[in-house]
């Protein structure tokens, strides 16, 4: 029997439903495996395996008594803690919010329940989400289980090395500018972002509320389906969800997986690439491209010139919302609280000083970067020239993007510059960091959807690369088509899946012992 | 506390125009909060009512409360506002401890009703007052800071925070610079509010009472040099808590501000609290440039949208307006024009209107709120609205004296223990012992005792100086401790002397 943590889930649904599995086995081999790996890997930042395994049991008996409450109930998955667990810890990877337990959960969350699914533990991730790397976690960095001295992107890469590791089957993650997808490529792993509003974001800790999107991070990209089915449709707390039902995501990909994409026309965006991608990641996208030509569809080149200023206006929009949403982090009502001492012995603080000072010692540089940056944007007198200007090239994107889906079905792109860099490489360097994004931000800004599929190794580092299909607004169903027709034609390439050429992470040990 | 300078009203009128700006927060009262499902009833026990999101706990959202839209936009449509088609919630950022998400969600440059009016009547004649905007916005929880001198947060021990009150729907009005009313200015802000407040009464929107902090008033006053036109650095008044406070704080800060520009100084744009007790106005913090709430669009919120047709149907669901409405009633009552000033000048056409609903003539009614129940307000230095009576209570106690079980006088004793809370009226007549004496053995001793003991008066009425029989009547009534009918006590005097 294939060990437990390779499988699919939905190769564990069969499993399950047919009896061959329990939910405890398959929940305890998965904590087992976490125990085993977490050293190396961290990509959790809790794990909760007496809570994992009772609803394991939960599971297991409503399979027995022939009433399973979905198709997945009883898979174990991890959740980003950005998302608010009851009775869990929820840090969003920061200092400020440590041991703070939410008392509801979010709706994701709600629905992962309702569904059966043993919840393994958070995830880690940036510090509120800022972050291409997972190294501004407070907690520590992520290690890219390809290669465990490299970043496994960020902000969700605690979820895409849980997934990527076999921690976990399955994983949510959330994307304001590619903090799913990027992990996604540079850890061999299915992600997807949601149309904006597919997916509830109420008890989503909000990064930037305009942009923030929760979605499936996976290993194919038809458990990517069966999860965004489950956790996605319309949600009364939150406003901005859409009122209507979900697209087929599932027929999608059955639609796509047999390969063939004719008829399917391709755009290629001229500003996602060229200058700026590493050059082994051009040509694995190049070769996706041209598989996809075999399999029938038509390519053209499309042209969203606006994209040039979507890094500007991301960086504009993202901190003034993050700045304003921020602001709750004032050690009045949960968290932590610094208590200021005065330079007298009669020194009472003030409700500003502990605020102040909690502040000072709860958030971490990248955060505090973005909450100046953020200040400044919405000051009157700046509004203008820095928010207000920043929503107008929005708009440009988004009639970009319109105008590109008059010309092709979807459009594709690498979905990230390059492959996994160092830990440490960029730390020090905000910019370059930021530039990880360029390829994935134009999709938050203009609430479209968007996958990126493993396209292989780079030739140069041997290390995955990925690349990003996107669709208009509500048609998710496109980039499930496309994304399973893709992953289809690449594994008949690669004879299998890429992860299998991963290297183990038990055999790291002995390759230690061996090179001391 | 330092004192002001002030220059008489008169002469401030001589040298001044004043122009006034009243911007009144209006508590709703749906069942639940402006973006949440909590209750928002009043006066539950602390930190009862809430949840994520009304305590801005991470991850939790707003949603719009669609039963507070529809009271702002009765509200504006009352006021004769445009309705908007399309307008959206912004934040207004700023740290406050008793704020749970340290930004208050409020409309702020796309207000649901705009460009409106109220006839306010002063007087007897009607002031137009131009209505700049009834804009939506939230509540923040409540601060209870405890020890200290000041009751304010800096130098307490400590604070205590209520977030009950946190996201329950506000209606801020805001009106347009009042210009014009010279000498009336005070009449017509302390008329504005008060009618203000019978019409959101009458839309049945909010309980609108002053001292619960249901409707708050801020006011706004500038001055610029007589005839000269334009608007002076104004000042904004908070804390003001009542009618009258109101109409006082305008003629305080008129005459404040007329000493100080009458005396080469300027005056300094700032926030001023208005103090009850000592009738004056403190310097608050000050306002300026650095004022800065970095407003920006709710993201969290989709913009709201009322289609023509709902608005429309709104229209159909509003009270009379309220000039018609004062007609109408002065017909039906059968009031003179100045017992109708009189009773809208105190802010109590409606508590004689629901008086009367509940069966008092409206003579009556008039009689208890415009003469004892006014004076009692006036000696508390509150308004008849907010005195604690009701017009059902007013209602019983008139009719306690109609059925002759008292008299006006006992009424009075009534109202007593009505404000020290001791119950019903029938409660009350019966605790305190004051019901009318119809024993006519007791009476006639009385009567026959006053005779006797005043022989001169009683020769005066057998000389048929009928007149005379007050000083009897009286004497009787005080040997009864008023608790006699005293047209019953005339009859008795005059059967047996005449």
């Amino acid at each position: 029997m294939i060990d437990l943590t390779r499988r699919t889930a939905a190769d564990l649904a069969d499993a399950l439903a047919s009896g061959e599995i329990t939910s405890v086995a398959l929940t305890e081999a998965h904590l087992d495996r976490i125990a085993a790996v977490e050293g190396d890997v961290h990509a959790f930042l809790h794990v909760d395996r007496e809570g994992a395994l009772a609803q394991a049991a939960e599971s297991d008996r409503r399979r027995e008594s022939g009433s399973p409450a979905s198709g997945l109930d009883g898979i174990p998955i991890a959740v980003k803690d950005v998302l608010t667990t009851r009775g869990l810890p929820t840090t969003c990877g920061s200092k400020i919010l440590e041991g703070w337990v939410p008392p509801y959960d979010a709706t994701v969350v709600t629905r992962l329940r309702a569904a059966g699914l043993p919840i393994l533990g958070k995830t880690n991730m940036d510090e509120f989400a800022m972050g291409s790397s997972t190294e501004h976690s407070a907690y520590g960095p992520t290690h890219n289980p390809w290669d465990l001295d490299r970043i496994p992107g960020g902000s969700g890469g605690g979820s895409a090395a849980a997934v990527a590791a076999f921690e976990a089957p399955l994983a949510i993650g959330t994307d304001t500018g590619g903090s799913i997808r990027q992990p996604g490529a540079v850890t061999g792993t299915i992600g997807v972002k949601p149309t904006y509003g597919g997916v509830s974001r109420y008890g989503l800790v909000a990064l930037a509320n305009s942009l923030d999107q929760a979605g499936p991070v996976t290993r194919t990209v038809l458990d990517a389906a069966l999860l965004h089915e489950l956790i996605g449709g319309h949600d009364p707390l939150d406003s901005t969800s859409i009122d209507q039902p979900l697209p087929d995501l599932v027929g999608a990909v059955r639609a796509g997986e047999g390969g063939d994409l004719s008829g399917v026309r391709i755009g290629v965006v001229t500003e996602l690439g060229g200058e700026g991608y590493q050059s082994g990641v051009l040509a694995r996208f190049q070769e996706s491209v041209d598989l996809m030509v075999k399999a029938g569809a038509g390519v053209v080149e499309v042209s969203c010139p606006s994209f040039v200023h979507a890094l500007a206006t991301y960086y504009l929009i993202l901190p003034a919302e993050a700045s304003s949403n921020l602001a709750k982090f004032d050690a009045m009502r949960y968290g932590m609280r610094v208590v200021p001492q005065g330079s007298t012995p009669d020194f009472r603080p003030s409700a500003e000083d502990v605020m102040r000072a909690t502040r000072d010692a709860g958030f971490g540089d990248e955060v505090k970067r973005r909450i100046i940056l953020g200040t400044y944007a919405l000051s009157s007198g700046y509004y203008d020239a820095y928010y207000g200007q920043a929503q107008k090239v929005r708009t440009l994107i988004t009639q970009d993007f319109a105008t590109a889906f008059g010309k092709a079905d979807v459009l594709v792109s690498p979905t990230a510059p390059t492959t996994a860099f160092k830990l440490g490489e960029k730390l020090d360097d905000p910019l370059a960091m930021y530039l990880n994004d360029l390829a994935t931000i134009p999709a938050n800004l203009a609430g479209i959807p968007g996958i990126s599929v493993p396209s292989g190794l780079a030739d140069e580092d041997g290390l995955p690369a990925g690349v990003q299909i996107l669709a208009p607004a509500l048609a998710d169903d496109r980039v499930y088509r496309v994304g399973a027709a893709l992953e289809t034609l690449l594994r008949r390439e690669w004879g299998g899946p890429l992860l299998d050429r991963a290297p183990d992470l038990d055999m790291r040990d002995r390759r230690g012992e061996a090179s001391a | 506390m330092r004192t002001d300078t002030l220059l008489s009203f008169e002469e401030a009128l001589e040298k001044f125009d004043p122009a006034l700006g009243l911007e009144v927060h209006v508590e709703l009262n749906p069942a639940t909060k402006m973006f949440c499902g909590c209750p928002s009833a009043f006066g539950a026990e602390p930190n009862t009512q809430v949840c994520p999101t009304c305590l801005g706990l991470p991850g939790a959202m707003p949603a719009v409360n669609r039963v507070a839209v529809e009271s702002a936009i009765r509200i504006g449509l009352a006021l004769n506002c445009e309705i908007a088609e399309w307008c959206r919630f912004a934040r207004k950022n700023y740290f406050y401890p008793d704020m749970p998400k340290n930004f208050q969600t409020s409309q702020y440059d796309e207000p649901i009703a705009f460009e409106g009016w109220m006839d306010v009547e002063v007087d007897g004649a009607t002031f137009r007052v131009d209505i700049e905007r009834a804009h939506m916005e939230e509540d923040t929880g409540k601060s209870l800071h405890v020890g200290g001198s000041t009751g304010r947060i800096h130098g307490a021990d400590y604070s205590l925070v209520d977030y009950n009150r946190a996201g329950i729907p506000l209606i801020e009005i805001v009106t347009k610079p009042i210009m014009g009313a010279g000498e009336q200015a005070p009449d017509v802000a302390r008329a504005y509010v008060q009618q203000l407040r019978e019409l959101i009464v009458a839309l049945g929107v909010s309980e609108a009472r002053m001292d619960q902090g249901n409707l708050r008033a801020d006011v706004n006053l500038s001055l610029a040099p007589r005839g000269a036109g334009g608007l002076g650095t104004r000042t904004e008044t908070k804390n003001v808590n009542s009618f009258r406070s109101v109409e006082h704080a305008v003629r305080y800060e008129m005459q404040r501000h007329a000493a100080i520009l009458d005396g080469g100084g300027s005056i300094r744009q700032e926030t001023r609290h208005w103090h009850e007790d000592t009738g004056v106005t403190t310097s608050g913090r000050e306002k300026s440039d650095a004022d800065d709430y970095r407003y920006f669009p709710e993201p969290d919120l989709v913009p709201v949208a009322p289609s023509r047709e709902w608005v429309e149907e709104l229209r159909g669901t509003l009270p009379e307006n309220p000039t018609a409405k004062r007609a109408r009633l002065q017909t039906e009552w059968g009031f003179s024009d100045l017992d109708m000033r009189d009773t809208v000048g105190a802010g109590a056409l409606g508590l004689v209107e629901e008086t009367i609903a509940a069966g008092t003539t409206p003579q009556a009614a008039r009689k208890w709120w415009l003469g004892e129940l006014a004076r009692r307000a006036n000696d508390t230095g509150t308004d008849v609205t907010s005195i604690g009576v009701t017009p059902a209570q007013v209602a019983a106690v008139q009719s306690l004296v109609d059925a002759g079980t008292i008299n006006d006088k006992l009424a009075r004793q009534v109202f007593d223990g009505l404000l020290a809370g001791e119950g019903t009226p029938e409660g009350i007549v019966a605790a305190r012992g004051l019901g009318i004496v119809s024993d006519e053995g007791a009476l006639g001793a009385a009567v026959d005792s006053a005779i006797a003991a005043n022989p001169g008066v009683a020769d005066k009425i057998r000389d048929g100086k009928v007149a005379a029989a007050g000083a009897l009547i009286g004497e009787v009534m005080k040997e009864m401790r008023g608790q006699a009918d005293a047209n019953r006590v005339r009859e008795l005097i005059l059967d047996k002397l005449t």
